[in-house]
């Protein structure tokens, strides 16, 4: 049965769904991703789905579940690459994945997660200075 | 049976010669169609008459030596279409081809009541039919250019521009229904696709109504715009349609919204971390003398 990799870039986990999702697949890569980032201490995860052209229910509810895990474990989730006609079925389907962030592209997103993990040091290091601005 | 047929054949130019007179004052009242150009055609019509076999019956214009006649008499009427004509002008154009014949009729049958009569009902027949086809091929002519109005204004209706580097905006002019929603959402997704934008603006300074079902549409598009990682800023909302808005009791607290197009503009482009300032008179001078 195969598997979707996961491939650590420092603190961050990468993950590119080349191949279309089937349940069994997503759970697994649910059950993966979670190992992971406890096993590594992962700041972020970056999903990329910018090749998945069909997605269902159970697809969109699976990658809100891997955030929601992914925050109670201290990790920043982006979904990278939708595609227009997987974001108007979604949004079709009634599902606005409220508590994902987006992003167009693998470097955006990227980016974006690079930003959160340095505030969230900046937090850390400085304590209750950084607050005054 | 078909003796006219015959006399067309031989006096095919005094024919055209009355039919145009017959025309000439519909045309010229017009001026839709120049003389030349009506000439033409209606010797055209008049040859396809003439040139079918002399023993082909009037009554049935279906039959296959007609089709020359009719291909004929399809692409004139489509092209009238077209050109702005009635429909009872390009009916008149064939109907006005009974009078010279009549008259031919009645030049070689003068004193025979019988055999005038029979001809006479049988080319009135035969006019009315390849007038009533004129008149189907005209509607379906007309039909093709509202159709092909329909698609253009559906393209055109929904143009994305491309305000600055990662900002698309996208300003809607007209009432929004489901096909059109759908058009837009496709236009606007594809668009940040292919340029590659954080933000997009969509305007709705041209929509004249908003109610839930439109706003509903336009919840859609942002919702989908977001999952692909865009923000939308929703901007032109007019006082009136605020009013609907709350009064409705549709939530738009989820969408960034600005009053007008600049100052959603503005927002985009301190999101994208750029602003726009004024350069001032001493600078610029300065900066010419530099390049001098």
């Amino acid at each position: 049965m195969d598997r979707i990799p996961i491939l650590r870039m420092g603190n961050f986990l990468l993950v590119t769904i080349q191949v279309d999702m089937h349940d069994r697949l997503a759970l697994t890569l649910q059950d993966d991703l979670t190992n992971r980032i406890s096993e590594v201490g992962a700041r972020g995860v970056l999903i990329d789905i910018s090749s998945l052209e069909i997605v269902d229910s159970f697809i969109g509810r699976t990658l809100a579940n891997i955030a929601s895990m992914a925050r109670v474990l201290d990790a920043q989730t982006v979904v990278v690459g939708m595609q227009p006609a997987v974001a108007i079925t979604l949004v079709e389907l009634g599902m606005s994945l409220p508590g994902i962030r987006t992003a167009l592209n693998v470097e955006s997103g990227m980016e974006y997660l690079q930003e959160t993990a340095e505030a969230g040091m900046e937090i850390g290091v400085y304590g209750g200075d950084s607050t005054e601005d | 049976m078909s003796n006219l047929l015959k006399l067309i054949q031989e006096s095919r130019a005094s024919v055209l010669q009355n039919w145009m007179e017959g025309i000439r004052d519909l045309s010229r009242r017009r001026g839709l169609i120049d003389e030349r150009e009506l000439e033409a055609q209606s010797g055209d019509v008049l040859s396809a008459i003439a040139d079918v076999p002399a023993d082909t019956n009037l009554s049935n214009i279906d039959l296959p030596a007609w089709q020359t006649l009719k291909e004929l008499l399809g692409t004139l009427s489509a092209a009238r279409a077209v050109q702005g004509f009635s429909p009872s002008e390009t009916a008149l154009f064939v109907l006005s081809l009974k009078q010279p014949l009549f008259e031919l009729a009645r030049k070689h049958w003068g004193n025979k009541a019988n055999e005038l009569f029979s001809e006479i009902t049988l080319t009135n027949d035969f006019i009315d039919k390849l007038a009533l086809y004129t008149t189907d091929s005209y509607i379906h002519g007309r039909d093709q250019v509202i159709s092909r109005q329909q698609e253009e204004m559906l393209e055109l209706s929904t143009p994305v521009v491309t305000l600055w580097d990662g900002i698309v905006a996208l300003p809607l002019i007209g009432t929004l229904d489901s096909s059109r929603t759908q058009v837009v959402m496709e236009s606007l997704l594809q668009a940040i696709v292919q340029t590659n934008s954080r933000v997009a603006i969509i305007d709705i300074t041209g929509v004249p109504t908003v109610d839930t079902l439109v706003a509903q549409h336009l919840l859609k598009t942002i919702t989908a715009a977001r999952l692909m990682g865009a923000e939308c800023i929703l901007s032109g909302i007019r006082p009136q349609i605020a009013q609907t808005i709350v009064h409705l009791g549709i939530n738009l607290e989820d969408v960034t919204t600005k009053a007008k197009l600049s100052d959603a503009f503005r927002l985009a482009l301190e999101r994208s971390g750029r602003a726009v300032v004024r350069v001032s008179k001493a600078n610029t001078s300065a900066h010419a003398a530099k390049e001098l």
